[in-house]
């Protein structure tokens, strides 16, 4: 059997599983589609929250970007996954106890008022959109890569499964396919990973292979070397300034925090304390996929750069004949992720940094005119099982996981804006005498009208894709964050703090996203600064800018609640009563 | 369920996230970044120890806080009586 007939026979099995369980689980009532009707295990949130959580670009890209940013990865690493440590301790448990339905109804009931709902559905719809474009996009890449259908087409197919699921089912069906997704993906993306641990350390845990003995050496301190002499960065240290790592790192992490449709996913178990022990089994089950990560990432880069000197690294001469680059290699230079342009002619595989200037008289003399390998951060995950020697079922499971990757994170954030379509707005403002069937039609629409956007932004993205990790991670920690902890654990906030902090910090967080990456403004003339350090707020990137803008949220909303009237007694046994597990009677 | 307790209940639950905040600070930004220049001086088998805080150790410490947590939040609500009926 043909690789190509394999892979549909493998992604075609996991979208029947997919659509048996939407049909299985479909939602009956409004419970059902906005939380699963509160009945989801500990351990099944766990999981679909895992899923929800890691994306195509988990998936796919961040190994590979670990592997070419040594140390500076580690943003990525612990920022995606110490923000379940902020929900455990400080949200998940109250919003659960608060017992509804979406986060903008929390803001909406804690601050009584409209004004700050609608603030938060804006935030949201901003958040979720930025961020299910580039889910679209990437079951788009998957299917062209791997099955050899346009883009396009693969776009569309994504978008009838998930259309199918997510507006039958609703929280419920996406809950349990999620189940399926992180089983498909964590097996896809483990498989390969302890095969070449395996091959490089003889130890089949990847986990401890990165940190094991090559030759008598270290692996990771033979990569320091390796790099090194090539002119890059060491593997072990990074590029990047502490500050900026600091605080690129708090973003990532208070934005997970805040992010709706990771919050959400703790609505739909029975109890507050599952609602703890259930982050603690998300973390976990996201942890098997993020330790394993750097491993391949060393591993990959290891690889890589051996490929390309098979004799001493950093002489004249010991770069790879091009004409005797491995099958792999010929395998993926068709589909342009791996590219060898000879710029000096001699018929050899340069690869080294070329933009090092203490390198460069090195390469000089040489005669080496600059680096001649191109390579996508994508293909270190997806060439993976090919360069293991791994049979074709396993490449096969790796299309199927990127797929589902892709797919669980895409159903979840088309919930929360469907959610926040019908329920936040609908019923909350614009037709309060609603009937629960008409209710959980205009869900099933808006979803549906949800999945067509996201579907067109995938298929013309509208340049920012890329900088959807600034974007949604930086406006999440600057806006809706601050609010949610405040309406917890600080009962004197009120009403015209909580509005004109989320303002604020919205504001000037995509100000200043715009100011130096351009976003919307493209056509004004933006970006219109230089995305230097030297330009930079206290060197701060726009990656880490959410920091300031939600350290500028909590300043204006204590200090606006400070100078106007407290929030109403109610408000105070609402607060009162979401912090103890057991209703209060009063 | 008094004032009182109430509100003992919720010191000693401040208490504990606090504290366990302290440990999620100190796991990552602490040993993984302003102090990874010191740490990597010391070696973790083949890891050098700053860097191996960074990219394994502070997820590991992440997860086990949680469940941490959770455990004894479980004794908290109970020892105060606000536990949910089961």
């Amino acid at each position: 059997m043909s690789l190509k007939v394999l892979t549909y026979l493998v992604v075609g099995a996991s979208f029947a599983l997919y659509i048996a369980i939407a049909i299985w689980s479909r939602a009956r009532s409004t419970g059902d589609f906005y939380i699963a009707g509160k009945g989801v295990s500990p351990v099944a949130n766990g999981m679909a929250t895992a899923a929800d959580w890691m994306s195509a670009a988990s998936f796919i890209s961040m190994a590979g970007l670990i592997a070419f940013l040594g140390y500076d990865g580690s943003v990525y690493l612990m920022g995606w996954t110490g923000g379940y440590v902020l929900l455990a301790l400080f949200l998940a448990p109250y919003l659960r106890k608060f017992g509804k339905f979406t986060v903008p109804e929390f803001i909406a009931e804690r601050y009584y008022s409209r004004t700050a709902r609608i603030v938060a559905v804006i935030c949201l719809i901003f958040i979720s959109f930025t961020y299910v474009a580039g889910q679209m996009r990437g079951v788009g890449i998957v299917f062209s890569r791997f099955l050899e259908v346009e883009v396009t087409i693969g776009l569309v197919i994504g978008m009838g499964i998930v259309f199918v699921y997510a507006v039958l089912g609703g929280m419920k069906g996406i809950t349990y396919t999620q189940v399926a997704q992180y089983c498909v993906l964590i097996f896809a993306y483990t498989v390969p990973a302890i095969f070449i641990a395996i091959q490089i350390s003889g130890n089949a845990i990847p986990q401890l292979a990165f940190g094991s003995s090559v030759d008598g050496i270290s692996l990771l301190d033979k990569l320091d070397d390796i790099v090194m002499s090539l002119g890059f960065t060491q593997y072990t240290s990074g590029a990047k300034s502490t500050i900026d790592i600091f605080c690129i790192t708090l973003a990532l992490m208070v934005g997970t925090a805040g992010l709706p449709h990771v919050i959400v996913r703790f609505f739909t178990v029975p109890k507050v304390r599952d609602a703890r022990v259930s982050a603690g089994y998300a973390l976990l089950f996201i942890a098997v996929l993020y330790t394993t990560a750097p491993a391949v990432g060393a591993m990959a880069r290891y690889n890589l750069i051996n490929t390309m000197q098979p004799g001493d690294i950093g002489a004249e001469n010991g770069n790879l004949v091009y004409e005797e680059r491995p099958d792999w290699m010929r395998t993926w230079e068709a589909t342009g992720l791996i590219n060898h342009e000879d710029k000096n002619g001699d018929g050899r595989v340069q690869y080294y940094n070329d933009a090092n200037p203490a390198f460069a008289q090195t390469a000089q003399s040489y005669g080496w005119e600059g680096n001649e390998l191109s390579v996508d951060r994508d293909i270190i995950v997806l060439s993976n099982p090919e360069i293991a020697g791994l049979p074709d079922w396993v490449i096969a499971l790796v299309a199927a996981g990127g797929i589902a990757a892709a797919l669980s994170t895409a159903a979840g954030l088309l919930l929360v804006i469907s959610a926040a379509v019908s329920h936040d707005l609908i019923k909350g403002i614009f037709v309060p005498d609603i009937s629960e069937k008409n209710e959980l039609l205009a869900g099933r629409i808006a979803a549906a009208f949800a999945i067509m956007v996201a579907g067109y932004l995938g298929f013309d993205p509208p340049g920012w894709v890329a900088q959807v990790v600034a974007f949604a991670f930086g406006l999440a920690a600057a806006s809706l964050f601050p609010v949610i902890l405040l309406g917890i654990f600080y009962k004197r906030a009120n009403k015209q703090g909580a509005i004109a902090g989320m303002v604020t910090g919205l504001f000037f967080t995509y100000a200043y996203i715009e100011y130096f990456k351009g976003l919307f403004l493209k056509w004004a003339g933006a970006p219109w600064g230089e995305d230097v350090a030297a330009n930079w707020l206290f060197g701060i990137s726009p990656e880490g800018i959410g920091v300031i803008g939600m350290l500028l949220n909590f300043t204006v909303a204590l200090l606006v609640s400070h100078l106007t009237s407290p929030p109403p007694e109610r408000i105070q046994h609402m607060i009162e009563n979401i912090r103890v597990p057991r209703a209060i009677d009063h | 369920m008094t004032p009182e307790n109430r509100k003992a209940y919720w010191k000693a639950n401040l208490r504990l996230a606090l504290g366990c905040l302290v440990v999620w600070f100190v796991c990552s930004y602490l040993f993984g970044i302003l102090l990874v220049e010191q740490l990597n001086a010391i070696r973790l088998g083949g890891f050098k120890l700053g860097f191996w805080f960074a990219q394994q150790g502070s997820i590991y410490t992440f997860v086990a806080l949680i469940f941490f947590y959770a455990w004894r939040m479980n004794h908290i609500d109970q020892k105060y009586d606000v536990h949910e009926d089961d």
